[in-house]
């Protein structure tokens, strides 16, 4: 029979509130790191979550590059064409186009769409990629519903054209934004429209396809325009056969620097960069919080140690008195294991209050969301463990005192 | 006798050495981490021109839609059109006034050895170099004349020089610049605000431009839009001069203004412009036009990131924890000395000086870990210069003002955790210590 009353909490309290400072000191000490670990790992996983999104394309066999005509005699339209068929021509690529933008990139076109004409409604906004009818193969999109785009739909737009083509494709978070009734097979054929009063038909619905600005609300509204763009400067997106990434990228960037002198071949990028890029203070936050809770569970557990080999040590005379007398082994080691059990319990419920506190403040702030509350036990539990782990050596060593050292004074 | 107790602090530190490097560890652990952060976080907010901040006025009129406005709630747009920008120049109600926008073109340098690359250029009026304090170092700005007549001049910054020119003086030399011929008149000397406060736009703590080239030249050559452009109505028409007619915004401005009734006069200038402006059907809103010095807009657009400040909360906190600990291993240290403390009281010691000992002892714990968190820091600044790339460029130096910070950090709350547990140590009658000996 197990009795409560050997597993001396009374005495053990009593001896604690005779050494208040030293309790209280520890309890704060994990209340604290339960708070910032606990918050730490919230905003962990919400990096985590956020980097874990699918842009929706070939990421890692993708690249894309520009191209930038300087010479009196340069003839973007002609360039592009010849670029085009140069690049679709090399063994490895799967397939190319232009593009005006890169999904996830951070640089890009917005528009807003809206089901009514007129200035008073108020669009939707989505990403804006002029693209031509190898759209799909070249992003490794999904055609869901409706129609791809034929070579016949694209046109060529000038810089400060103003007009849309007469067809559009949207990804299928757009259709539903748009039309939040309806199944989103439906929307194929529906008239949109664009710049107030301009009207766009749906002709199709990917999938799925991320905007350029990973921290926009509206990240997977997209919309595919078919049609080449005569701008300043203009990019290949080009996607290649796995495992020819790395040969085709220096081998393209080669082959347009030299298929033309006036022009200036820059921005060689894979998707893979891209993404890092994009994520690199995400990624950032997730190695310097790793390191503090790491740091921070360090110090605290040696804190730990070393109050509690202090406190061991002062009372080695009392413990060798407590074995002469015949307590055993195990009753001195549950006594210390059982002593810093109680102050991490004080720590754990503070830290509990003051981690919610942290995290209101965060949230009302800082823009964070709200912590999940499984992890508030699950903290609490680690702390107790990181607890029970730092003061089993201590405790250990006080339980192997020798009860002789009752007899020796000094 | 400081250092008589000098000697007496290392004596006992050296007795005890694990407990004193848990301390020493403890503390420079949680400056190390505070400091990398509070370095971060003062790089990012700090002033970029000290010496003129609150006289320089970014110029915002609210020229938008009258449905919504540009930013929620009802901020006015981020920059302005092409129109406000040229009239408001050119009103030159302002002691200086600068207009600008951001583009790209490509440079094909003179010598056949360079390369042609693609240049960003800050299109801009003279005044910017005096009015922001840009140092030269050869040549010096363009007049008000280039302006006015679109004269093909450029300014180099010093790294485009080294690239174009290979670092001599290029004064009255020629490239070719978006398929003209342009003429240096001056190179700058190296200047990286930070952050980069006359344009924010497309990041606060990106570089500097390649070149500079007088404003109007963006209608001239038909210069593409660089950095962000918004419209919330659709131009007229499909030429370029369309596009600059309308009322789509990618062009920004600051003043100078050095008094405050300068400031009033100058928003009511800005006022009475915006009523006019509605006389001929434009800015359907109410009025709603800003002037915001450079503070105030570095705190309106957000420089200081909010992982920033995050990070900023939890290094303090871990220091609070690192402190914590402090408090009780010195607890624990000073009561193992009790009967050191209760003989040297018996035989005359004051209170007060060994009060005064201990705090010596504190005190070379505390800037032991402080000159270790130092170190620790600036591992810390590396470590986050390679993660952030770039962007960190300009945010992970420690500048002396950061040095005595975190000194002064670690001796304040090293000493604050020793107070508690030298005042007990100290409170010790020596009679009880006595007895059992």
């Amino acid at each position: 029979m197990l009795h409560l009353s050997s597993w001396e909490i009374g005495p053990i309290f009593r001896a604690m509130t005779r050494n208040k400072v030293g309790a209280v000191l520890i309890a704060l000490q994990v209340a604290v790191t339960m708070c910032i670990i606990v918050n730490a790992v919230h905003i962990l996983m919400e990096r985590t979550m956020q980097m874990a999104r699918d842009s929706g394309i070939d990421e890692a066999n993708s690249f894309y590059l520009s191209s930038t005509g300087f010479a009196d005699d340069f003839n973007d339209q002609v360039v592009i064409q010849t670029d085009l068929d140069a690049i679709r021509a090399l063994p490895g690529v799967i397939d190319a186009m232009q593009i005006n933008a890169i999904p996830i990139s951070g640089g890009g076109w917005s528009m807003g769409l809206q089901t009514q004409p007129g200035a008073e409604f108020e669009g939707v906004g989505t990403a804006v990629y002029m693209v031509d009818d190898h759209v799909l193969n070249t992003l490794d999109l999904e055609l869901i519903a409706g129609e791809a785009f034929k070579p016949s739909d694209i046109r060529w737009r000038q810089r400060s054209q103003r007009d849309w083509p007469a067809e559009i494709i949207i990804t299928r978070a757009l259709a539903e934004n748009l039309f939040p009734e309806q199944s989103y097979q439906d929307t194929v054929g529906k008239t949109l429209y664009i710049n107030d009063d301009e009207p766009v038909i749906v002709k199709g619905i990917i999938d799925k396809l991320q905007a350029p600005w990973v921290g926009w609300e509206r990240l997977e509204n997209a919309m595919l325009s078919p049609e080449q763009t005569l701008f300043s400067s203009s990019t290949y997106f080009i996607r290649t056969e796995p495992g020819r990434l790395d040969e085709l990228m220096p081998a393209v960037e080669q082959m347009l620097a030299d298929s033309n002198k006036g022009r200036v071949v820059r921005g060689l990028r894979s998707m893979q960069e891209t993404r890092d890029r994009t994520y690199r203070r995400d990624q950032a936050m997730i190695k310097i919080l790793t390191t503090v809770m790491i740091t921070l569970t360090l110090v605290t557990a040696l804190g730990i140690v070393g109050l509690a080999s202090f406190n061991v040590n002062r009372r080695r005379k009392q413990i060798g008195t407590r074995r002469a007398l015949g307590a055993s082994q195990v009753s001195v080691l549950r006594y210390f294991m059982l002593e810093n059990f109680l102050i991490s319990s004080m720590g754990v419920i503070l830290g509990a209050v003051l981690t919610v506190g942290l995290n209101i403040y965060l949230v009302q702030s800082l823009g964070l969301t709200k912590l999940h509350w499984w992890l508030i036990p699950v903290g609490m539990l680690t702390l107790w463990l990181v607890g029970q782990l730092a003061v089993l050596g201590p405790a250990r060593r006080a339980a192997a005192t020798s009860p002789a050292i009752a007899t020796r004074t000094v | 006798m400081f250092n008589y107790y000098l000697r007496l602090a290392l004596l006992s530190i050296r007795r005890n050495p694990i407990l004193s490097a848990l301390m020493v560890a403890a503390i420079a652990l949680g400056i190390g981490a505070s400091m990398t952060t509070i370095t971060v976080n003062y790089l990012m907010s700090s002033n970029p021109i000290p010496q003129k901040s609150d006289q320089l006025y970014y110029v915002q009129v609210d020229s938008w839609d009258p449905n919504e406005p540009a930013e929620e709630p009802n901020e006015p747009p981020e920059q302005l059109t092409w129109t406000d920008a040229n009239n408001l120049y050119a009103a030159q109600k302002a002691q200086r006034q600068v207009i600008m926008a951001t583009t790209a073109a490509v440079v094909e340098p003179p010598s056949q050895d360079a390369k042609p690359f693609n240049a960003y250029i800050r299109l801009t009026t003279n005044e910017f170099f005096p009015m922001f304090d840009v140092p030269f170092l050869y040549g010096g700005h363009w007049q008000a004349s280039a302006d006015k007549g679109r004269e093909q001049v450029v300014v180099l910054s010093r790294k485009s020089n080294d690239k174009i020119f290979g670092g001599e003086n290029s004064v009255g030399r020629s490239l070719r610049l978006a398929g003209r011929q342009f003429t240096v008149v001056g190179v700058l000397e190296s200047w990286y605000p930070a952050p980069k406060f006359y344009d924010v736009g497309t990041g606060a703590f990106e570089e500097p431009e390649d070149l500079y080239i007088p404003f109007l030249l963006k209608e001239e050559l038909q210069l593409p839009n660089g950095g962000n452009t918004n419209c919330w109505k659709t131009p007229e028409d499909d030429s370029f001069a369309g596009f600059l007619r309308s009322e789509c915004i990618n062009y920004q401005m600051w003043v100078e203004l050095p008094e405050e009734q300068d400031k009033q006069a100058y928003l009511a200038f800005l006022n009475n412009y915006a009523n006019e402006q509605k006389a001929l059907g434009r800015f359907p809103r109410p009025l709603n036009n800003r002037l915001s010095d450079v503070m105030q807009w570095m705190e309106n657009r957000q420089v200081v990131t909010d992982d920033a400040r995050v990070m900023l909360w939890l290094s303090l906190m871990f220091l609070v924890v690192c402190l914590l600990n402090t408090v009780g291993l010195l607890l624990a240290k000073f009561s193992g000395k009790s009967a050191e403390i209760g003989l040297r009281r018996a035989i005359g010691a004051s209170r007060q000086a060994l009060f005064y000992q201990h705090l010596v002892e504190t005190a070379c714990i505390g800037l032991t870990g402080g000159i270790a968190g130092l170190a620790l820091a600036y591992l810390g600044l590396l470590g986050i210069g390679s993660l952030y790339g770039s962007f960190a460029d300009n945010l992970s130096s420690l500048d002396i003002n950061m040095v005595l910070l975190a000194l002064l950090l670690s001796l304040i709350s090293s000493i604050a955790a020793g107070l508690y547990p030298t005042w007990r140590a100290c409170s010790i009658a020596p009679a009880s210590q006595l007895k059992s000996q």
